[in-house]
């Protein structure tokens, strides 16, 4: 071990009835470097993640930290001596200051009945933020930040623990450009002070931009580490998937495009988006590209009646419809997957079969009762035609990984069959490979003559999948362009467009 | 092989759980038949057939209740008024069953609407409003009370007709009544909650209340659904208890919630919802009224038989927490 390596992993097993999460794994993690965590889900990176904080124990093996032996600690433990995970899902208190939050466990006041001296914490905590640079009041309760504050909490709080191996987490999958910036910056600082940032992310350009070293796990197993300047991402993406991806998107077949299903004239919602005016045909893909904040799911959320529109109609098949709810969109055959795959997408405590008919049941029974058979049926056939994953129709859709998941959400609005499919952020959080087939099934619809919206961050996927691209920026449509008009650099110009005069204003 | 390099990563959590968490299906029956097994060797009187009996019939009146609040728990809903329906619906039933005076099917129908339209008023507060459910019947279960005082003038209904008694004191084949009715119950409300979308969507309602708007459940029918029918279920308890004790209580199931939401929770009904069986809550409920038949006929006080039953509704919820633990 050299004089600079400050984590050191080996021969790490981990089973989980009678299944290895991780098979004789490895990972040297050096002072200040960024060392990014690769691998598809179910790779074993969050499995060695909980291990290395202390949340599970493992099998076998052993993690040296400065020399110390670490294997069998407990959460408390690790802490105290440094290594600190900034969650996916932020573990604070909503109640409670920044700054309470901050050194919530670690008050120091002596005994548990003794004064908290919050002022001292507050102002200790100004201090720890200001030299962040980061504006966020310590004395404002948690409750009111952002996603992307609540996350500079975090590391503050990381910070504060003199940790000097930090965990991060897909930690941009809830920011915004700017703020990644300043997360990449605040990165940047704790490294050139030595310390070392374990970073787990799905975002190949994120990875390229600020990681010094790359490990790939892939299925609980080590395979390699590399200095990130020496890899592209055709290598680390062979090197995660074990083979090279011929063509993550389909080829379009140059079918052209029905009659057109939904029309939208003139929509706005007061304060959220205005005068958005598009039409979608059946057998077409029409991709909404936009910052984040740019009013895209907003848009989504209003067409199928989860908010009210003040202004503008909706017309499907040419014949105008008002939409006050879900019931109405989907009456009219529209369907919707969300960006929020565990809040709208499905019920963790179902099954597969249970999660895939829900939203067609009434087609699978006979008055009330349900015809177990046919749906059965129904759920297994579509299981195969989705490559679902699971043990079987009745495993819990909670055990399946991401993008398993949200092929199931995807099934279950297939089953109503839609005339018209949005798709907000289809593959966020998703292994290439489950990528891929999502790829492949959205095509495969829009073939049947399907209308699909889809909504996405990643410009690859707008480029690769869309017929037509909508752009916003501030809640306003920029422009619509067509496949070949469109690349990376004018969607991006078209997002960032900046016109002071006419805001969203809903008027 | 196109899409196989995937084949290989999803496998890593193959655990299996069914809906009924807790000690799980298994775990409860084992835990049921040992305490009789215990008491069976404890005490002769246990195992007879007439004890049985006695103690299906002191079950089945907190049963039909532990039934209708599992609806309603499933969903991530509570019912706290239910044990003043039972006294409102006797009360109305009684008012209707006096000698001589309607045919038997009137306050059997009167009882049941009264409980239908009390339920339904909880059901349409609780959607209509942002009121948590355990407010707004914390609430209609003082109202309920309130309701029977003002509709028997404060005074038990008394003078009540054969036909009527013979409901819940009744025996057909030799059978009373009560468990014929019980039996009846169960079966419906399992079908309705294995077997019917209604039922499907209770679970899904509760599970991830999103979720199910997103499909295209109408979630406020739902839950009007299922508080109507705990009302109904709380009526047929609070006619047949009339019946029994052939007089109209205003001041009759005073606490009767606690024990049917008890039941329900022991027999593994999530109170965060979108989890439950009826075989649970019936078991849940035998559990209960073995335990105390029991401990009487080991001359146990009722002050201690409080303490053991206290005791046992937290060892359940451990039991669950740690069995999930296991399994998560």
């Amino acid at each position: 071990m050299t004089s600079d390596t400050i984590l050191q992993v080996r021969g790490l097993t981990k089973t989980f009835s009678g299944v290895k999460a991780l098979d004789d794994v490895q990972l040297t993690i050096r002072k200040g470097e960024v060392h990014a965590l690769m691998g598809e889900n179910g790779a074993g990176k969050s499995t060695l993640m909980k291990i290395l904080i202390g949340l599970l124990t493992p099998d076998s093996g052993e993690i040296l930290f400065e020399g110390n032996d670490l294997t069998t600690g407990n959460v408390g433990d690790v802490l105290k001596r440094g290594i600190s995970m900034i969650h996916q899902e932020m573990l604070m208190i909503p109640e409670l200051t920044v700054a309470q939050n901050i050194f919530l466990g670690r008050e120091r006041s002596g005994g548990l009945l003794r004064w908290l001296d919050d002022r001292r914490l507050t102002e200790k905590a100004g201090a720890l933020l200001e030299q962040m640079g980061v504006a966020i009041r310590p004395d404002m309760p948690v409750k009111y930040l952002s996603v992307a504050q609540m996350q500079m909490v975090e590391i503050a709080r990381a910070i504060s623990n003199n940790a000097s191996v930090i965990i991060m987490d897909e930690p941009t999958s809830a920011l915004a450009d700017a703020e990644v910036a300043t997360l990449f910056r605040i990165i940047g600082e704790l490294t050139r002070q030595g310390v070392a940032i374990i970073y787990i992310s799905h975002k190949m350009d994120e990875i390229f931009t600020i990681a010094d070293t790359v490990t790939v796990l892939r299925d609980g197993k080590y395979i390699a580490t590399r200095p990130a300047a020496e890899l592209d991402i055709d290598t680390l993406i062979a090197l995660m998937v074990g083979r090279k991806l011929d063509s993550l998107f389909p080829v379009p077949d140059g079918v052209p495009a029905g009659e057109v299903m939904l029309s939208v004239d003139g929509l706005g919602r007061r304060g959220v988006f205005a005068d958005i005016s598009f039409e979608v045909r059946a057998g077409e893909v029409l991709g909404i590209a936009g910052l984040m904040g740019a009013g895209r799911t907003e848009i989504a959320r209003a067409i199928f009646g989860l908010d009210r529109i003040s202004q503008g109609e909706i017309r499907i098949r040419g014949k105008r419809v008002v939409i006050h709810s879900p019931q109405d969109a989907i009456g009219h055959g529209i369907g919707y997957v969300s960006e929020d795959r565990k809040g709208w997408g499905f019920i963790p405590g179902m099954s597969v079969r249970e999660n895939l008919t829900l939203a067609s049941l009434r087609k699978w029974s006979s008055g009330p009762f349900i015809r177990d058979k046919q749906e059965r049926d129904v759920a297994t056939a579509m299981m195969g035609e989705l490559n679902v994953k699971a043990t079987g129709p009745d495993q819990l859709v909670t055990y399946l990984s991401g993008g398993n998941q949200q092929k199931v959400v995807i099934g279950n609005r297939l089953l109503a069959q839609p005339a018209i499919l949005i798709l907000d952020e289809p593959t966020r959080g998703i292994d290439i490979g489950a990528k891929a087939e999502i790829y492949r099934l959205i095509h495969q619809w829009q073939q049947r003559g399907v209308a699909i919206i889809m909504i996405s961050s990643e410009l690859p996927e707008i480029l690769g999948m869309s017929d037509r691209i909508m752009v916003l920026a501030q809640g306003k449509q920029t422009t619509m362009l067509s496949r070949h008009e469109a690349s990376q650099e004018t969607i991006m110009r078209y997002a960032m467009h900046r016109d002071r005069d006419t805001g969203p204003t809903g008027e | 092989m196109k899409n196989g390099f995937t084949t290989s990563f999803n496998q890593v959590s193959t655990s299996y759980k069914t809906r009924v968490q807790g000690i799980g299906k298994y775990g409860l029956l084992a835990a049921f038949l040992l305490i009789c097994i215990a008491l069976s060797v404890l005490t002769p009187r246990f195992l007879t057939v007439q004890n049985l009996m006695i103690i299906v019939t002191q079950v089945s009146i907190n049963a039909l209740l532990a039934f209708g609040v599992t609806f309603v728990i499933i969903t991530g809903g509570i019912d706290l008024s239910i044990g003043s329906m039972v006294a409102v619906t006797g009360v109305v039933a009684a008012s209707f069953a006096h000698p001589d005076t309607f045919p038997v099917a009137v306050p059997l129908l009167m009882g049941l609407l009264a409980g239908v339209a009390f339920g339904a008023f909880n059901g349409f507060v609780v959607t209509r409003s942002n009121v948590p459910p355990f407010i707004v019947t914390l609430g209609t279960m003082t109202i309920g009370r309130g309701l029977a005082l003002i509709l028997s003038n404060g005074r038990p209904v008394s003078n009540l007709s054969d036909s009527f008694n013979f409901i819940g004191g009744g025996k057909v084949l030799g059978v009373p009544t009560l468990i014929i009715l019980l039996i009846v119950a169960f079966i419906s409300c399992t079908i309705v909650l294995r077997k019917t979308v209604l039922g499907r969507y209770m679970y899904a309602v509760g599970g991830n209340e999103q979720a199910a708007r997103a499909s295209g459940i109408r979630v406020g029918a739902v839950k009007m659904a299922v508080y109507t029918l705990c009302g109904g279920l709380a009526a047929l308890a609070g006619i047949l208890l009339t019946s029994r004790i052939t007089t109209g209580q205003p001041n009759a199931g005073a606490g009767f919630e606690l024990d049917a939401i008890a039941a329900a929770i022991i027999g593994g009904t999530s109170t965060s919802g979108g989890s439950g069986t009826m075989t649970g809550t019936l078991i849940g409920a035998l559990l209960i009224g073995v335990i105390s038949n029991g401990l009487d006929l080991l001359n146990v006080t009722s002050y201690y038989q409080q303490v053991v039953m206290g005791i046992i509704i937290i060892g359940a919820v451990v039991l669950d927490s740690l069995h999930n633990k296991t399994n998560a």
